[in-house]
């Protein structure tokens, strides 16, 4: 076997990517590639109006048309059992709307054609007569008692509640906290509705058999396992019948984990049609109608006795749009919000959150974010750095100040979570020394003696991700575990098939190193399976940053006892028992005697010759399992954000930005890196730019890249990361995975800097996002927006 | 209407609709399917070809404007064999992780390079901003792009 190199490790260590070969030239299958012989194409078309009654729909002259194969509408849907699905939390979704609209951009029909220019062609021919109502686009006034209705199709419902209130934490006990308390802030956060929007939009192509019943799908998605077992009971197909596969996905954060009526569609459409139907949306559709993510209005109180913070009271509202589509585990209405309390000691919290519909398009998915926790981390964020202006300290004084102590782990947090493992103040002071803080400081004062606008924003965050552990968490009923399934070939060379799904993270070239790291067998010569149903195991897939902490968790375990297998082969070709045997990397030997040993490739060969196995031992080098994390893992991060904001034009630059995180354990550093600075990216943009808006009457603001506005390669700065290693206790590798930590920490920081460079010139005390040049020229004149 | 180019250094012809974008002509009639389409309003980027050695984004060009003209896509990046030092770059230095912006990105950066071979990291960053990135904060993509600056050939 080839030594190891820096440029060549077996194992963990930065490994250029096996997925770029098609890339780079050019050759990924996405769903678009893909062209099945007979296909024909679909289009939805959508409600213009956020609330009206539908009175009619006439679709004889797009039915008329030539080239127009079929138009599908909730009539015909109800005759399939399809007019309605459920959503992942719980709640019902129109597939297509029969009664009414309920948000700008819902699906009213469907229709299929023999090219996608002329089904697009054929919408206008369809005749809807609509019945304009009342619109509620505000999540304050969508409980006033005189708000419009909108979810009268559920039995019972009188108003526009969309869960009840729910709760965590100790109210009595933070009520005392803040009777105790020597300072006291109260801040309304809003963190607003935003949109993942993948560079590649959503689509199907639906392929249903009526011979043999066989349903194969061709879906870009994030859990395939799951929306498969949700077709099965939504359509009333034989799960076993249902086939997915991915293709290469172009990119999720979280907006290719729901099920869309759309596909719905294409599934129905390809039954009625007899034919493969291909139907993909359109930018203007995949922001306006697809899973957006938080718009969540927030009300908070923190405060702190003897210079530390001590307790900290928040009540929040969820917008979830028409229908309540959540991403989150069954038992946690409000997702993983209540670790808001963040990275302190607290003397006690309390949080509550309730959520309403109002008429806008229906979610809320988990953009880069571990189910709401990067709302909870904003806002907690936020909250420590007003609380050190109001207490006229440094913001990072009050942090260390406050920070739960190494030696508190595992630490139980006032609203019920236990942290494993950290170092907070560590992580800190690397992020202090990478950015030069005590020269930033000098230098802004310098710059404010010039008039100049130059500010310091710092957030530290704590995520739990990794969900999770049976007993606590599922989704629909499905436990959140992930298998992995580990076959080692004669020529020692292997297949692990994994349930966790890339969408650019670089599994092919991850997965691979953990088997390399357990087993010795080199990159190159694993070969990572996912994304297809038939040929993969069973697991609740990719998102909330749970690909390393649990399906890389299952590779290393499967890949463990593959080696276990290993030892008991080898025992028996060398003539000695199982527990004589030393392990080193791709290699068992006695102990005592390393020249004596065998490799995994000569335990592979045997393992399939017909020589003797080892007693009660069937042949092959396999195993398989699924694989049931203990508890959530917990990343945690320092940032820093420099920004300028220019004094003529309010515009924010963020001219340096510092990102120290401790994912624990790194499998491969360069991918590592590179998830944290897309993350960083987005949080650029959800900082300054990205934000989904509506009008008084529902429209949407923001449906296309020309008003949706994404960070390009001028908004981002140089990152400059750095990292701590305190790795998992309960891992098998040690590792918390990283995903989505840069997307949750970092816009607290950069907000934390505008407010910094305006406070002292301008008095500026809270902006909300995004702090778009408007907006904070508005702030700097005095008149900020009043709060929702 | 019949309409004449060159694509990747081949003369094709083929009868199209007027209203067809090129985007379209080659993914669809010719299965150059390493263009991809990203937005409809010439914001993404992911849809970047050469025409005539200039960057285009393809979603807002007619097939049709495209005759007599040459089209250079992301599949003529390698030749006989040998990756373009864009492509070697892009993956040297990390620049791709989903891939969709990929093919575009590098044909813009292909147009840099044959423009400036020796860009400043704002330069880079000047020129490429006509693109979105959602995976790698563009970074390693300019990263990628020196990279290939120093490894062209003669």
């Amino acid at each position: 076997m080839a030594a190891p190199t820096a440029e060549r490790p077996i194992g963990f260590g930065r490994l250029k990517r096996k997925e770029d070969a098609r890339f780079i030239r050019g050759q990924g299958t996405y769903l678009d590639d893909i062209k099945l012989p007979g296909m024909v194409y679909g289009a939805v078309l959508r409600s213009p109006y956020a609330h009206a009654r539908i009175v009619s729909i006439d679709t004889s002259e797009a039915l008329a048309h030539p080239n127009v194969a079929a138009v599908i509408t909730a009539k015909d849907l109800e005759t399939l059992g399809l007019a309605w699905m459920p959503t992942i939390s719980y709640d019902t979704q129109a597939v297509l709307a029969g009664d009414k609209v309920r948000f700008q951009g819902q699906e009213v029909a469907f229709v299929i054609a023999t090219d996608e220019y002329i089904a697009r062609d054929a919408l206008p021919l369809i005749d809807v007569e609509y019945e304009p109502l009342p619109a509620v686009v505000n999540a304050r006034k969508a409980l006033d008692p005189d708000a419009p209705l909108i979810r009268d199709d559920k039995t019972g419902q009188t108003d526009n509640l969309a869960s009840a209130t729910w709760e965590a934490g100790d109210e009595e006990a933070a009520d005392r906290a803040f009777a105790e308390a020597d300072t006291v802030v109260t801040r309304d956060i809003i963190y607003p509705r935003c949109h993942p929007a993948p560079l590649e939009t959503c689509g199907m192509i639906a392929d249903f058999n009526p011979q043999t019943g066989q349903l194969n799908i061709y879906n870009g998605n994030q859990a395939p396992h799951a929306h498969r077992t949700v077709y099965a009971q939504v359509a009333g197909l034989a799960e076993h019948m249902i086939r997915i596969q991915t293709g290469d996905i172009g990119g999720g954060f979280g907006n290719k984990v729901p099920i869309y009526p759309g596909y719905v569609c294409a599934i129905a459409g390809s039954i009625v049609a007899g034919a493969p139907v291909k139907w993909i949306e359109d930018r203007s559709e995949n922001l306006m109608s697809t899973g957006f993510a938080r718009d969540y209005v927030m009300h908070a109180e923190m405060c702190s006795k003897d210079g530390k913070i001590t307790g900290l009271r928040v009540d929040a509202i969820a917008d979830h749009g028409a229908f309540d589509s959540t991403a989150q585990p069954t038992k946690f209405p409000a997702g993983f919000f209540h670790i808001v309390c963040g990275s302190y000691d607290l003397q006690a919290s309390h949080v509550k959150v309730k959520a309403v519909y109002t008429n806008k398009a229906p979610g809320g998915v988990a953009y880069r974010c571990s189910f709401r926790i990067t709302e909870a981390v904003y806002l907690v964020e936020r909250m420590v750095s007003a609380l050190a202006l109001e207490m006229g300290v440094d913001p990072i004084e009050l942090r260390m100040r406050s920070f739960i102590a190494p030696e508190q782990f595992p630490y139980e947090t006032t609203t019920g979570w236990t942290y494993d493992s950290g170092n907070y103040a560590e992580t800190m002071r690397v992020a202090m020394d990478i950015a030069g803080y005590d020269d930033l400081r000098r230098e802004r004062a310098e710059k404010r003696e010039r008039g100049e606008l130059m500010g310091i924003g710092v957030s530290f965050f704590t995520e739990g991700v990794g969900a999770g552990p049976r007993k606590h968490m599922d989704i629909l009923g499905l436990a959140m575990n992930d298998g992995a399934d580990l076959r080692v070939h004669p020529s020692g060379k292997a297949v692990v098939s994994i349930s966790a799904q890339t969408q650019g993270q670089g599994h092919e070239t991850t997965f691979a190193q953990i088997v390399a790291e357990e087993l010795g067998i080199p990159p190159e010569d694993v070969q990572v399976r996912h994304g297809d149903t038939d040929r993969s195991p069973y697991g609740l897939g990719t998102y909330g940053s749970r690909s390393t902490p649990v399906s890389g968790a299952a590779v290393a375990v499967v890949s463990r006892k593959v080696r276990d297998r290993a030892r008991l082969i080898a025992a028996t070709m060398l003539e000695t028992r199982p527990e004589d045997l030393a392990w080193e990397k791709g290699r068992w030997y006695v102990k005592g005697d390393p020249e004596k040993g065998a490799t995994i490739d000569d335990i592979a060969v045997r393992a399939y010759s017909g020589e003797t196995m080892p007693e009660g031992m069937e042949g092959g080098l396999d195993a398989q399992v699924i694989y049931d994390p203990p508890n959530l893992t917990y990343p945690y991060g320092a940032y820093i954000a420099v920004v300028d904001v220019d004094p003529e034009t309010a515009e924010v630059r963020v001219r340096r930005f510092i990102a120290v995180d401790d994912c624990g354990v790194r499998i491969n550093p360069m991918v590592v890196d590179g998830q944290i600075h897309g993350g960083l990216a987005e949080g650029i943009g959800i900082a300054l730019m990205e934000v989904i808006t509506f009008d008084e009457e529902g429209n949407c603001l923001n449906g296309s890249f020309m008003d949706y506005l994404v960070p390009t390669a001028l908004e981002c700065p140089d990152f400059e990361l750095g990292e701590t290693v305190t790795p998992c206790p309960h891992h098998p590798l040690g590792a918390k995975g990283v995903g989505e930590s840069p997307n949750v920490g970092s816009p607290p920081a950069i907000v934390n800097a505008v407010i910094d460079a305006l406070h002292e010139s301008h008095g500026v005390t809270h902006l909300d996002m995004p702090c778009t040049p408007a907006r904070v020229w508005a702030a700097m004149q005095g008149r900020p927006e009043p709060p929702q | 209407m019949n309409v004449s180019l060159t694509v990747n250094g081949d003369q094709v012809s083929r009868e199209v609709e007027p209203r067809q974008l090129l985007v379209h002509f080659l993914r669809e009639t010719l299965d150059l399917t390493g263009t991809h389409w990203g937005c409809d309003t010439s914001n993404c980027g992911a849809c970047v070809v050469l025409l005539d050695g200039k960057p285009v984004k393809s979603c807002t060009i007619l097939t049709a404007m495209a005759a007599g003209h040459e089209v250079r896509t992301v599949e003529s990046l390698e030749r006989s064999g040998r990756l373009d030092p864009v492509q070697q770059g892009f993956h040297e230095m990390h620049a791709l992780q989903c891939g969709f912006c990929t093919p575009g990105m590098q044909m813009t950066v292909r147009a840099l390079l044959d423009e400036n071979p020796d860009p400043t990291e704002q330069e880079i960053r000047v020129a490429i901003s006509g693109g979105i990135c959602r995976c790698t904060g563009y970074k390693n993509i300019v990263a990628a792009t020196r990279w290939a600056a120093e490894h062209q050939e003669a």
